[in-house]
């Protein structure tokens, strides 16, 4: 029922918004492409030791990131953290957590990029490209998870954020974070197959997971999914609650209903046109 | 049948004049310092607010107080409505400088603005799905169009002065101008219905970071309608301010009948955002959402107070009323804009924003600007309708 008003209303808009507009056409959730591959990180098993976000700065050539004090602590993602272990305690109750890029089946920086910069490239890993990019940061307005960031303290500043380092892939290598985690709490590998394991923790250990793999359908999907303890829901890991619905599909929804093959921006020019030609005609108040 | 615009006339630099000047000196060095230390050291914004009051006040807001042309241009060419024809050149004027001062604001704005010029021509690249770049085109094609529709102002003055360069370019293009110039206008109405449409359509994709209240599928209608009204008052204040500061005759009963279709776009407006809000079950949410109930209020009030008032033929005669429920009408949908792209924004629990010193002194300088190109113009250009009333006296 709820659906059924959802989608009546989308229409209404795209008709309302545009008198000519064609219908929207109701597109479905991504699949995620044959090649996809993905992480997997349980927070029960990780020990918080943060070797993961040394690795990935190696990997990566980014800068450490002192703030309080001489070593290494970033407190979030940034222009140089591409990776970030943070821990989640209330009372007894601790839990960590892993951040990076979740490499959506349908992203919304994908989606918001006006020039492409962001693109689902091969094996469906979002990957930046800054020789089109003007530095808009619709990206990070559009992403439900905060994760493109921003070199603010510099003149040529760059988005950065994880591409699954993509460049060890290519040479048949892992992501980092993930071949050096000690505990394997991040693991590494398809897609489907890493979808197929959280699903069997879930069904071996029920007691011990809380019952969602975050990320199956979250947002339309993530290529990156999460499982966290039974007593730590995924919204106090900072995961947000997105519905199914993936992040573009509104705005791709109301704009193609009103653009769709451009028909009903030429329609309106010719109207306007035509109308203030009959009023020339008609003697009407111009010079 | 409307009366020959002239120019006002009078000395360019006075001391408002002087003090302006030094308003937008302020804000250049500001901006350098933006662009050799990084958009961090001198602005508010954060990963987590990448937009702040250069987007959500220079561009967001100040593209529909650039709506004044576009409003005049839907009444006096769509509807002929002929007698409003004198406030349409000041009415593109302000149009022109608003839009032009956003494309100012944007390059400042945007981290790699050396890749700006690839937007229109890399059409390769271009993801026709983001509403924002529609929006980054279609501003971008407006620009000119402005100027183009501004342009017989500077060709009347060049045709009656010294043989030259000038007179020769006006005398040859204003022909081929008066040709295609309602083709022109007709792009310019085209253009902010697409872009300004667009703009309420850039926020969908916030999702859950903006609020309920305000984030509906129909943004896209209720930016239109905004800028619409928004255009109308504009041009109520435009014109009595100019009237004041030039000394010429004031168009109130002109600006009095304006006043209805003001009144009837703003209750459109209130009807399509308590219909949506009720239709999609989220009409407890104007009371129970806390300071944001607050401003959602405010906001209302602002649409409904202007929109009231004007029902009032006779209340509406008054210049200085009609002054009021102008600046009504343009607070209220500037509040709307503002709130939907900054205050209803939230990108989670450890983030805030609030403009930096610089940051504003840049939004002033740039607002100096517009006030200054506009005083050159009106008083060196016919923009203006109407004898002067002793305005070169002095």
């Amino acid at each position: 029922m709820a659906v059924d008003r959802r989608a009546l209303l989308k229409g209404l808009t795209a008709a309302a918004a545009a008198t000519a507009a064609a219908p929207a056409v109701a597109s479905r959730r991504r699949e995620a492409p044959p090649d996809a591959v993905g992480m997997l990180y349980d927070a029960t098993l990780c020990i918080g030791c943060k070797t993961c976000v040394v690795a990935c700065r190696k990997a990566n050539n980014l800068e450490y990131e002192p703030h309080s004090s001489l070593w290494d602590d970033p407190v979030d993602l940034s222009g140089r953290t591409k990776n970030i272990i943070k821990v989640y305690h209330e009372g007894e109750r601790i839990s960590y957590m892993k951040q990076q890029c979740m490499h959506c089946l349908d992203p919304g920086c994908v989606g918001a990029c006006m020039m492409s910069s962001f693109q689902k490239r091969e094996h469906g890993i979002v990957t930046w490209k800054g020789e089109r990019c003007i530095g808009c940061r619709y990206c990070a307005v559009a992403c439900p998870y905060n994760i493109p960031k921003f070199e603010w303290d510099k003149a040529f500043p760059l988005v950065v954020k994880c591409e699954m380092c993509s460049h060890r892939i290519a040479e048949g290598g892992i992501p980092a974070c993930c071949e050096v985690c000690p505990r394997k709490a991040v693991i590494y590998g398809r897609y489907t197959e890493l979808l197929d394991e959280a699903k069997r923790r879930l069904a071996a250990q029920p007691e011990r997971y809380y019952p969602k793999v975050y990320g199956e359908k979250d947002g339309g999907g993530t290529q990156v999914l999460y499982l966290t303890a039974r007593e730590v829901p995924f919204d106090r890991l900072g995961l947000p609650d997105l519905g199914e619905e993936p992040v573009p599909e509104l705005v791709r929804t109301v704009q193609h209903g009103i653009y769709k093959g451009f028909i009903a921006p030429v329609a309106l020019y010719v109207v306007l046109g035509a109308v203030m030609l009959r009023n020339r005609k008609k003697g009407g108040g111009h010079e | 049948m409307s009366e020959r615009a002239v120019p006002v006339g009078g000395p360019i630099v006075t001391p408002a004049f002087r003090w302006l000047l030094l308003v937008c000196g302020v804000g250049v060095i500001m901006a350098a310092w933006r662009f050799l230390a990084g958009l961090g050291p001198v602005t508010g914004l954060s990963d987590g607010y990448p937009w702040g009051i250069w987007i959500a006040f220079d561009v967001v807001v100040g593209t529909a107080l650039g709506c004044g042309g576009y409003a005049m241009a839907i009444l006096v060419y769509i509807f002929n409505k002929g007698k409003y024809h004198p406030l349409v050149r000041p009415a593109v004027l302000t149009s022109a400088l608003g839009y032009s001062l956003a494309a100012v604001a944007i390059v400042i704005d945007v981290g790699r603005y050396w890749n700006i010029w690839k937007l229109p021509f890399a059409w390769r690249w271009w993801n026709l799905s983001s509403a924002l770049l529609e929006v980054a085109l279609c501003v971008m094609a407006y620009v000119i169009v402005l100027w183009i529709e501004m342009s017989p102002v500077f060709f009347e003055k060049w045709k009656e002065g010294k043989p030259g360069l000038l007179r020769n370019l006006a005398l040859s293009v204003s022909p081929i101008l008066d040709k295609a110039l309602l083709w022109i206008i007709a792009l310019g109405l085209l253009l902010p219905t697409m872009h300004q449409s667009s703009l309420g359509s850039v926020m969908l994709l916030a999702h859950h970071k903006l609020h309920p209240l305000w984030h509906t599928p129909l943004l896209p209608l209720l930016f239109l309608v905004s800028c619409i009204a928004m255009g109308y008052g504009v041009v109520v204040l435009e014109s009595t301010l100019s009237s004041r500061a030039f000394r010429r005759r004031d168009e109130t009963p002109m600006l009095a009948s304006l006043g209805g279709v003001t009144s009837g776009l703003l209750f459109a407006y209130v009807a399509i955002r308590l219909v949506d809000l009720a239709w999609r079950g989220r009409l407890g949410l104007i009371i129970s959402s806390g300071w944001l109930s607050f401003f959602f209020l405010l906001e209302m009030a602002l649409f409904l107070l202007p929109a009231a008032m004007l029902l009032s033929t006779r209340w509406r005669s008054n210049t200085g009323n009609l002054f009021r429920v102008g600046m009504l009408v343009v607070l209220a949908g500037s509040l709307y804009r503002f709130t939907t792209y900054l205050i209803a924004f939230s990108p989670g629990p450890g983030w805030s924003y609030f403009p930096a010193v610089p940051e504003m002194l840049v939004t002033f300088g740039i607002v100096a600007f517009e006030v200054m190109v506009y005083i050159v113009l009106v008083k060196r250009f016919p923009i203006l309708a109407g004898a002067p009333q002793g305005a070169t006296a002095h």
